[in-house]
């Protein structure tokens, strides 16, 4: 069978993941310390597992309601209402998804229609784009530097509309620069949305970890914002629950309500064993997950002065668990110094251009994993780059 | 230099070296050698202990209730100090409840546990009564579970 004529071609022209390329390389590898992945390296606190057997010991077995237990969405109000300061009706505003993923998704494909465009800042997780595509979206990047220390520029964002925009996608804090937007600048960003009518769908999902010290904002707060704002969170990497895939999207009930439909028909509901799991994290998380922020919090110190000491300029990122070291002095590209990382240090690091083009000369290093390999990481990391400055010289 | 947290790492690891923690704290190693002998001094940290499985060590261990006599103006502090300093005591607190006192002993065996109970303890001028539970199995000690749990293990990249 000629499958090149039976498959998608849409789908067939979105690219592979760059991670996925660069994790087939890594498999099969021995012996790697590994700064190159993008979950927790915390177990799901035990009071949220127990809740999860707890719940299948009872025999809640079955489908839930497309929108979701009741008790779920209601826990989301309040904790949702407690952290950001939004007030969203449970009823019909909250809808829980098997993670924030699925919710970029349902939202896209409920929002646009073929041809329009789509705004985000780049690099980016490495969904944005391929989401984009395959609701029929023209994904548009818009650069970030580290001249704005990998927030978003408002005067580029406002350069790149054009009369065919229709959504501006925002994660801050961002994976994988860390990168926060300073509330002046989310501000202006809001200014840019209400002048321009544009939809803003807000990935919160590293909105707990933020180690500046200042409170979290979400666009959704600002004035005026609320009624064009998709707010997208979950309970991946503040609660340590990656494989439970539970998130949930908070925003205009006409939209939640589209939304809704197609995951009705796409998914039906996340498992009841993970949303009576995420209730329990919700109403009795919080001093677990503030925990495990502390311990990310001295990690991200350590690191970020170890790669300096090295000679990888890198910025203090104000959230999420990545730093995002410049490996340009060496003249290599990302991959190339990736791959040679991985070859000649035993050091997984996932290259800054598997995030867009914008990440050259960059590399995505994460400290959610033990001070013990943080520190040999860091040895083996500073004796390749001592070996590359020796060959150059 | 954040204290609480260096205490926090000395808690979780209590071998890291002044110089591994001053790297992890992004401290000197002067400030934290300081800050860790003003623990010390201060009382908060009493001691750099191994915590053992000792089900594995082929010790008998008891949790003895106490229920003693207060004495007029040191309370309980006299007798409780005064048991506590006993070598077999690991552990002697003063609690709320049915009784006053528990009280983790370890012996080599369970004579010397019985003879431990019933001639120092019990013969105490305070002491009114006493009942003693023996371990039998540890599952968790000092925030340590004894048995090691399968972690699966994380995928080396993941997005």
């Amino acid at each position: 069978m000629n499958w090149n004529q039976i498959l998608s071609k849409k789908v067939n022209d979105i690219p592979r993941s760059g991670i996925r390329e660069f994790f087939d390389l890594v498999i099969g590898s021995k012996d790697i310390i590994s700064l190159g992945v993008g979950e927790p390296d915390f177990v799901t606190p035990w009071n949220i597992r127990e809740a999860a057997i707890f719940s299948l010991e009872k025999g809640h077995t079955s489908y839930t309601s497309n929108m979701g237990l009741e008790t779920l969405r209601n826990a989301v109000a309040d904790y949702v209402g407690n952290f950001f300061g939004i007030a969203y009706n449970p009823v019909d505003e909250i809808l829980p998804t098997v993670g924030v993923s699925e919710a970029i998704d349902l939202a896209l494909r409920a929002l646009l229609n073929p041809g329009d465009e789509v705004l985000y800042h780049e690099p980016c997780y490495v969904s944005y784009s391929p989401s984009i595509v395959l609701a029929d979206g023209i994904a548009c990047p818009v650069e970030t530097s580290i001249d704005d220390l990998f927030s978003l520029n408002p005067a580029k964002l406002e350069a790149a509309i054009t009369p065919r925009t229709k959504v501006l996608m925002i994660n801050f804090p961002t994976n994988p620069t860390g990168s926060i937007a300073p509330l002046e600048t989310l501000k202006e960003i809001a200014a840019i949305c209400i002048k321009h009518n544009l939809i803003v769908i807000t990935d919160e999902i590293y909105s707990e970890l933020r180690y500046d010290g200042i409170a979290h904002t979400s666009i959704a707060a600002l004035p005026g914002m609320k009624e064009r704002t998709l707010l997208l969170h979950g309970f991946s990497k503040a609660f340590a629950m990656t494989g439970f895939r539970l998130g949930y999207a908070c925003g205009p009930k006409e939209l939640i309500d589209m939304m809704c439909k197609i995951h009705s028909y796409a998914m039906i509901c996340p498992t009841i064993t993970s949303q009576e799991a995420g209730i329990e994290a919700l109403i009795n998380g919080t001093p677990a997950m503030l925990e495990m922020r502390d311990s990310y919090h001295m990690r991200r110190d350590y690191l970020v002065k170890q790669l300096n000491n090295m000679g990888l300029d890198c910025h203090l990122p104000g959230g999420a668990f990545y730093t995002f070291p410049s490996v340009k002095r060496f003249g290599m590209s990302s991959a190339e110094f990736a791959l040679g990382l991985l070859k000649d240090a035993r050091v997984a690091a996932v290259p800054g251009t598997a995030f867009g083009t914008s990440g050259e000369g960059y590399l995505r290093c994460c400290y959610a994993t033990s001070f013990n390999q943080l520190e040999k990481a860091s040895e083996l990391m500073a004796r390749y780059c001592d070996k590359l400055d020796k060959n150059q010289s | 230099m954040n204290t609480e947290n260096l205490l926090k790492l000395l808690k979780e690891d209590a071998r890291l070296s002044d110089e591994q923690l001053a790297n992890r704290l992004g401290a000197t190693v002067s400030d934290v050698e300081a800050a860790r002998k003003k623990f010390e001094q201060d009382g908060r940290i009493i001691g750099y202990q191994t915590i053992t499985n000792d089900d594995n060590e082929s010790r008998v261990a008891a949790f003895i209730e106490v229920r003693c006599t207060p004495e007029r103006g040191g309370g309980f502090n006299k007798i409780a100090t005064r048991i506590a300093r006993f070598d077999e005591v690991k552990s002697c607190y003063l609690i709320s409840g049915g009784y006053d006192l528990l009280i983790l002993m370890e012996s080599r065996t369970l004579p010397a546990v019985a003879r431990f109970v019933s001639e120092k303890l019990s013969s105490l001028d305070g002491v009114i009564s006493t009942s003693t539970h023996f371990r039998l199995k540890t599952y968790k000690k000092d925030g340590l579970l004894t048995e090691c749990e399968n972690n699966i293990e994380r995928l080396i990249i993941t997005p």
